[in-house]
């Protein structure tokens, strides 16, 4: 269970100016929801405040039984490696490992030896449909291949949340339909929390819910 | 983390090999140089250590006199004194032997005192009647004509028991038979034995002993033996401790072995500046990994501890192929130039190569740190990188605002200066050295606001490349400083050397012809071996055609405290021949006393603190003789000190008539050559060596430029390092600024163009890394003539700018930049501008 409550973000340290108050979700596992909204309303920055990468102004985030606002930046960073997913915009995949270990690299965090690693790598690879080139490069992909080795290092380690910026934001429709698909389907059946930023209303459709965010907080789209 | 640690962080280091390889280089190349060194001296002084040990075997105390030795009528009283159980009288030569190179140390020793004191000294007769050689102890070492040799020194001679090798005494040959062995004297020692008597009248030196070893009463304690004995001994005799003689050398030999070791010390700093360039690019490059392995859990620790644990990684490679390299060194020079480091200090002996744990660790720590401390500050920032911001495109340009510290820089340069002033500890200029280094840091901490400086200086320039490289530098001074940090470095070595060396060489010619003004230098061996002239001989010459005058030189040596290493003794002509190098004082003293007038070496002024004027008693035959100090001069010879007396006044003290050195001076007209063969034909071919002063002033130069040699092999390297490290640093910048260029190529810049954009990138950065470097190393050469030699060697030399070749230096270097930068910048350039903006990576 995630649950956001009356979260706020100002614009700098000391501006009183906020970005976004008043901010409240529950998501339940394998539910998914869709946030919209404006260039600049900060739909990025919640993401970050979420993950816990950007510090937050007010209010508080819990994920199951943690309070996530309460911890330290080492202990954030721990559960970071073991709860959350992440798939960008623009991939980042590392260009010097091979697809299956750019997949392994959250396994690796986890202190889990090469062989295993490997072979849960390789079997998500499997899953979103590039187990014949686990040991490819990356620059040899094209970007809709690439977003999917992305959402595979994202569910590798089956984490409790998944959170996705404009995932296909650099693919052309046809190929941004597959990989949503590809998204919410792992999502959902790995029984996590999907939680998508982004400005096309067509991406937002394949979640459970849509949502836009606001100045004043999230309000249904 | 394990496999993190090996795919991210290690693995990085493989993927670039040039920058990787750079660093190791430097690394290894600092270790080395400073391993090799203090392995070889390690080896050395153990040896002569070793050789110390063996010639005082189990004496607890030694009569040491000078070179002119002692009077044997004190052996009798020794050795009846209540607090000694056994006195063996030892006489040492250093045996001239015609037609070869080489010296050889003879120990004339008491054959029935010296199985006492010291038995591994004790000769073996080889008796040869038959097969096989049987060894016999007889009386045989006591016949006059007996030399027994060291293993050592019968490899070295290729000589066997039965042989005869000729010896020199004054201008005469005697030739003496080779009895047998000394067993007991070890593989490294290079020495004879002969009968002490025997010893005397060989060498014409009866009545004459060069030390006594002591072995106590039993319950006599020896501190107060010392002071008891003390009273009843001649001045400029010494009682010493055996453990004196040791330190007496490893003194000596420290001052050179510090500098060395410093030297090699700058070339690892150098590294730790290469492995801080390399470093700073990679986390510049790999910002948005690093912002992306944050964002999947990596905690800023552990981030912090992979980044250092590459720079560990490159420590210890480029340590271990230092250590490596450092062996084979220093194999290499006991094979080539034995084990003094070409200085002088350890002759007779050939050490061995060894392995050494403890030095080899230190060593390799060494290199381990260079590679963490070049780290660090790259870690440090790595770490510090908020990762939702390091995983946007451009945020890498936040690494190079970097900002200027002129306080910081102040405050170092200010530190520098105060650390110049105490005096050296046990001997070494460790506030010259720290100086040195704190120069270094405050070069590097003024290098970003001299870029600022120096970009607004070049105003508003209209060449498009000119004004783009301008402003790139103005908004990123720190890009200046990864890329200048080596230069940086490698300049203020290189250019400080330079100065040193240049002053030092212009002032060593100097010294040298103010040294050597005769036109002909006769001599019959090196002045503390068995050859000299007789007044005879010196006459004989004197009446030889072409030869108007003759100017003898006579070398000895004295102790002026009892405590301290001796004092080399010169009795020439003076006022009348062509003067001394002199610093302070004059050639004519005006004194009304009946002290007669000495020049003193700076090297003594220092150690005894005497200025012109000030009364010195020096312990000639026997007696204590008033001096007064008429002068102080410029001695680059002789590190522990020297005096230098009016020769008349040596000969009327002791009786002493004897020559070392002969200076000639010819007439008009007169071939030196053609007054060579004469001397020959009167003196025999072998038992003279001569020496026009231009050609002994061009050997001596040439010793002087290869002992230097390793410095400029360093500088050479320094500066190719720094040069590759500039190369590698636009190589990387330009990798990770592809977007950037692509953009210009967008909007119209030519190829071509960006390949020139980066060259006066490069131009400027190395212009300014040069012309801080320049002031940094015209610094760090002040601080090496005024502070590290003064009180390293206790010698002073006239600061020499060699201008026109650190012009040319500075200008090559910009040059080659440039180059370096276009050539590392190809790469970037054949990127296609449309695939450089799109792509994330």
């Amino acid at each position: 269970m995630l649950s956001i409550e009356n979260l706020s973000k100002r614009f700098g340290s000391v501006s009183e100016h906020p970005l976004f108050q008043a901010v409240s979700l529950r998501l339940a596992p394998g539910e998914s929801v869709a946030i919209m909204g404006e260039s600049g309303v900060g739909k990025s920055t919640l993401l970050n405040c979420l993950a816990g990468l950007e510090p937050v102004d007010g209010g508080r985030i819990r994920l199951r039984d943690t309070e996530l606002t309460a911890l330290n930046e080492d202990d954030f960073a721990r559960l970071r490696r073991r709860d959350f997913g992440f798939v960008f915009q623009s991939f980042h995949l590392l260009p010097h490992l091979t697809l299956a270990q750019n997949v392994a690299l959250p396994l690796w965090l986890l202190d889990l030896d090469d062989r295993t690693a490997g072979e849960r790598a390789r079997a998500m690879l499997e899953r979103v449909g590039l187990g014949a080139r686990a040991d490819d490069w990356p620059r040899h992909l094209s970007g809709g291949e690439m977003q999917r080795v992305a959402i595979a290092r994202a569910l590798v380690h089956e984490p409790a949340l998944v959170l996705c910026d404009e995932p296909t934001g650099n693919l052309d429709p046809e190929r941004a339909t597959g990989v949503l698909e590809l998204l919410f389907e792992t999502i959902h059946s790995a029984g996590a929390i999907g939680l998508l930023v982004t400005h096309s209303p067509t991406a937002a459709t394949h979640a459970d819910r849509v949502l836009r965010l606001t100045r004043d907080g999230l309000v249904a789209a | 983390m394990n496999a993190a640690l090996r795919h991210v962080f290690l693995a990085s280091l493989w993927r670039r090999p040039l920058a990787t390889s750079l660093s190791l280089l430097a690394i290894a190349l600092g270790v080395a140089l400073g391993l090799t060194v203090q392995l070889i001296h390690s080896a050395a002084l153990d040896e002569f250590g070793r050789g110390i040990r063996l010639l005082s075997g189990t004496a607890d105390l030694q009569i040491v006199g000078s070179q002119a030795g002692l009077d044997d009528a004190l052996y009798p009283l020794l050795a009846r004194h209540p607090d000694i159980a056994t006195a063996s009288p030892v006489l040492e030569i250093e045996a001239r032997l015609p037609g070869r190179d080489e010296t050889l140390r003879i120990f004339g020793i008491d054959l029935f005192r010296v199985a006492q004191v010291t038995p591994s000294l004790l000769p073996m007769t080889d008796v040869q009647d038959g097969t096989p050689t049987e060894r016999i102890d007889r009386l045989g070492p006591l016949q006059p004509d007996a030399l027994f040799l060291s293993p050592a020194a019968a490899a070295r001679l290729a000589l066997a028991a039965g042989d005869r090798l000729t010896v020199q005494i004054g201008v005469r040959e005697q030739a003496l038979r080779i009895g047998g062995s000394v067993p007991g004297a070890g593989v490294g020692q290079i020495l004879a034995v002969m009968d002490i008597g025997a010893a005397q009248q060989v060498f014409d030196r009866i009545g004459r002993l060069t030390r006594i070893d002591l072995r106590l009463a039993p319950g006599i304690e020896r501190g107060e033996a010392q002071r008891r004995l003390a009273d009843l001994l001649p001045p400029g005799v010494a009682i010493l401790t055996p453990d004196d003689a040791e330190s007496e050398v490893t003194g000596l030999s420290r001052a050179y072995r510090v500098n060395l070791t410093m030297l090699a010390a700058i070339a690892l700093l150098t590294g730790g500046f290469l492995v801080f360039s390399a470093q700073l690019l990679a986390v510049v490059r790999r910002r948005q990994e690093f912002a992306l392995l944050r964002a999947l859990g990596l905690d800023r620790a552990s981030l912090r501890r992979g980044l250092l644990a590459e720079g560990a990684v490159l420590g210890l490679i480029g340590g271990l192929i230092g250590v490596t390299l450092a062996y084979l060194l220093t194999a290499l020079a006991f094979r080539l130039i034995g084990g003094d480091l070409g200085a002088g200090f350890f002759r007779g002996i050939a050490p061995t190569l060894r392995f050494e744990p403890l030095l080899t660790l230190v060593y390799l720590t060494l290199g381990v740190l260079a590679g963490l401390g070049g780290a660090w500050l790259p870690a440090r920032e790595a770490a510090r990188m908020i990762p939702a911001r390091g995983l946007r495109a451009g945020d890498e340009a936040e690494v190079y605002r970097a900002q200027p510290r002129w306080g910081a820089a102040l405050l170092c340069l200010i530190l520098a200066a105060l650390l110049c002033l105490p005096p050296p500890l046990a001997g070494v200029s460790v506030g010259g050295y720290l100086a040195v280094l704190l120069v270094l840091i405050g070069a590097i901490l003024i290098l970003p606001g001299a870029t600022l400086w120096a970009m607004r200086r070049l105003g508003a320039p209209r060449a498009l490349t000119l004004r783009l490289a301008r402003a790139r530098l103005a908004a990123a001074p720190g890009q200046a400083v990864v890329a200048g940090a080596g230069v940086v470095a490698s300049v203020a070595l290189a250019v400080s050397m330079a100065i040193m060396v240049d002053s030092f060489r212009s002032s060593v010619d100097g010294w040298l012809t103010r040294m050597l003004p005769a036109d002909l230098y006769l001599r019959a061996s090196a002045a503390t071996a068995s050859g000299y002239l007789d007044p005879e001989t010196v006459a004989r010459i004197a009446a030889l055609p072409g030869v108007i005058d003759v100017y003898p030189v006579r070398f000895a040596s004295l102790r002026l405290d009892p405590m301290r290493e001796s004092i080399a003794l010169i009795a020439r002509p003076v006022r009348t021949g062509n003067g001394l190098p002199l610093v302070a004082g004059s050639l004519q003293p005006t004194g009304s006393d009946d002290a007669h007038p000495a020049w003193i070496s700076e090297a003594l002024a220092d150690r005894l603190r005497l200025g012109v004027g000030d009364p010195l008693a020096l312990p000639l035959a026997d007696r204590l003789q008033p001096f007064r100090v008429a002068g102080i001069w410029r001695d680059y010879a002789r590190q522990q000190g020297a005096v230098v007396i009016e020769l008349d006044d040596y000969r009327a003290l002791t009786n002493d008539w004897l020559t070392n050195d002969l200076g000639l001076f010819l007439a008009d007209g007169t071939a030196p050559e053609t007054l060579m063969t004469a001397i020959r034909a009167t003196l025999g071919e072998q038992t003279s060596e001569m020496i026009l002063p231009g050609e002994l002033r061009a050997m001596i130069l040439a010793v002087f430029d290869r002992t230097f040699l390793v410095t400029y092999l360093m500088e050479a390297v320094a500066v190719l390092i720094g040069l590759f490290g500039i190369g590698t640093t636009f190589a990387a910048l330009a990798a990770s600024r592809r977007k950037e260029f692509g953009i210009l190529r967008h909007l119209g810049l030519r190829r071509r163009q960006i390949g020139t954009l980066l060259s006066v990138e490069a131009a400027l950065t190395a212009a300014v890394g040069m012309g801080v470097g320049l002031l940094a190393g015209g610094a760090i050469a002040l601080v090496l003539i005024e502070v590290v030699n003064r009180q390293s060697f206790r010698w002073s030399m006239d600061l020499q700018l060699p201008v026109v070749a650190l012009l040319v230096f500075g200008l090559s270097l910009i040059l080659l930049a440039a180059l370096a930068a276009r050539l590392a910048g190809a790469q970037a350039m054949r990127q296609d501008a449309v695939l450089a903006v799109r792509e994330d990576w």
